[in-house]
């Protein structure tokens, strides 16, 4: 299966999604207007990638900020990933957020109280 | 307008500590570029890391929205140019930054806003979180990818209430105006 790789813009964060390894990244600011068509194509690989997933599944959350249009494709991106785990597969969130942003941090717990995976909240000094 | 009205209105937004103003129509590059000035801006005030990240936030739902309900409207009915302008001020007083907008809505679309607005103004930070997880997890993304919640987020990074007033225009818009305080 084809690794998912596309770089960071202004308004969407840099993605690496790799079957071989079984890491998933995002990383940066992800404030696109129709936040749909920029994470269709990352479900899309997520549900492919779901036929034969790793069984360590790693999905590291490094961002800035987002709007709450994404903020909802980011919760079907982690339904999908959920579906996964029940498969007897692990899958793991890692979510950073910068010292002093407890925006981001509460975030990460906002997704942890309503996503049936186990999440990790990291706090780093830059993402 | 006199040529020396510039200066009039030069001074007064000097006076109301405006920092960046725009009037016009909104669009997406638009708010990419304001972004960016707002990023320097922030700098040269020395503003820190989580309320210039809140800042951003805001910004970004105040013009998605913006945006949205704009082009949402002018779908419905065709607009004269002048209502699908909106303004956009920021200002920078006492330390904390104050984001005013104010654009054109159908007035058979003022009863919705307002209820929304008079509900996130009642709750606390943690009933707002509580509200925001809910919608997150129960309201669907419309066709332009919005997902209602924009409203519930301005309102957790302003951690203040939420200024609004609308004004009747004529028989189907008013000027709906909102001021947001990040500290």
């Amino acid at each position: 299966m084809e690794k998912l790789h596309i770089e960071g813009s202004a308004k969407t964060p840099f993605v690496s999604f790799d079957s071989g390894s079984g890491i998933l990244e995002l990383r940066g600011r992800s404030i696109p207007e129709n936040s749909i068509e920029f994470f269709q194509p990352l479900i899309d690989w997520v549900d492919e990638y779901g036929v034969s997933p790793k069984a360590a599944t790693q999905v590291d959350m490094k961002l800035e900020y987002f709007n709450t249009s994404s903020s909802k494709c980011i919760l079907d991106l982690f339904k999908r990933l959920e579906k996964i785990n029940d498969n007897g597969v692990q899958v793991k969130i890692n979510w950073y957020f910068e010292t002093d942003d407890e925006d981001m941090e509460e975030a990460g717990e906002d997704y942890a109280a309503i996503v049936g995976l186990d999440f990790n909240i990291v706090e780093i000094d830059e993402i | 307008m006199a040529l020396k009205d510039v200066y009039d209105f030069y001074q007064r937004m000097e006076d109301e500590k405006v920092i960046l103003s725009f009037k016009g129509e909104f669009s997406a590059e638009l708010l990419t570029s304001i972004l960016h000035i707002m990023e320097s801006k922030m700098i040269e005030l020395s503003i820190p890391m989580q309320m210039k990240k809140r800042v951003f936030n805001v910004l970004v739902e105040c013009f998605q929205n913006l945006y949205h309900h704009i082009d949402i409207s002018a779908a419905e009915i065709p607009m004269v140019e002048a209502k699908n302008a909106a303004i956009v001020m920021v200002k920078y007083v006492d330390e904390k930054i104050l984001v005013l907008t104010g654009n054109y809505i159908p007035r058979s679309s003022t009863d919705e806003l307002k209820k929304k607005l008079v509900l996130v103004n009642e709750l606390d930070q943690k009933e707002l979180k509580e509200l925001y997880q809910q919608r997150l997890l129960h309201n669907s993304v419309s066709k332009k990818g919005t997902a209602g919640l924009g409203i519930i987020d301005i309102a957790r990074k302003s951690k203040n209430e939420l200024g609004y007033e609308f004004i009747e225009v004529d028989d189907k818009y008013s000027f709906f105006c909102l001021s947001i305080v990040i500290e």
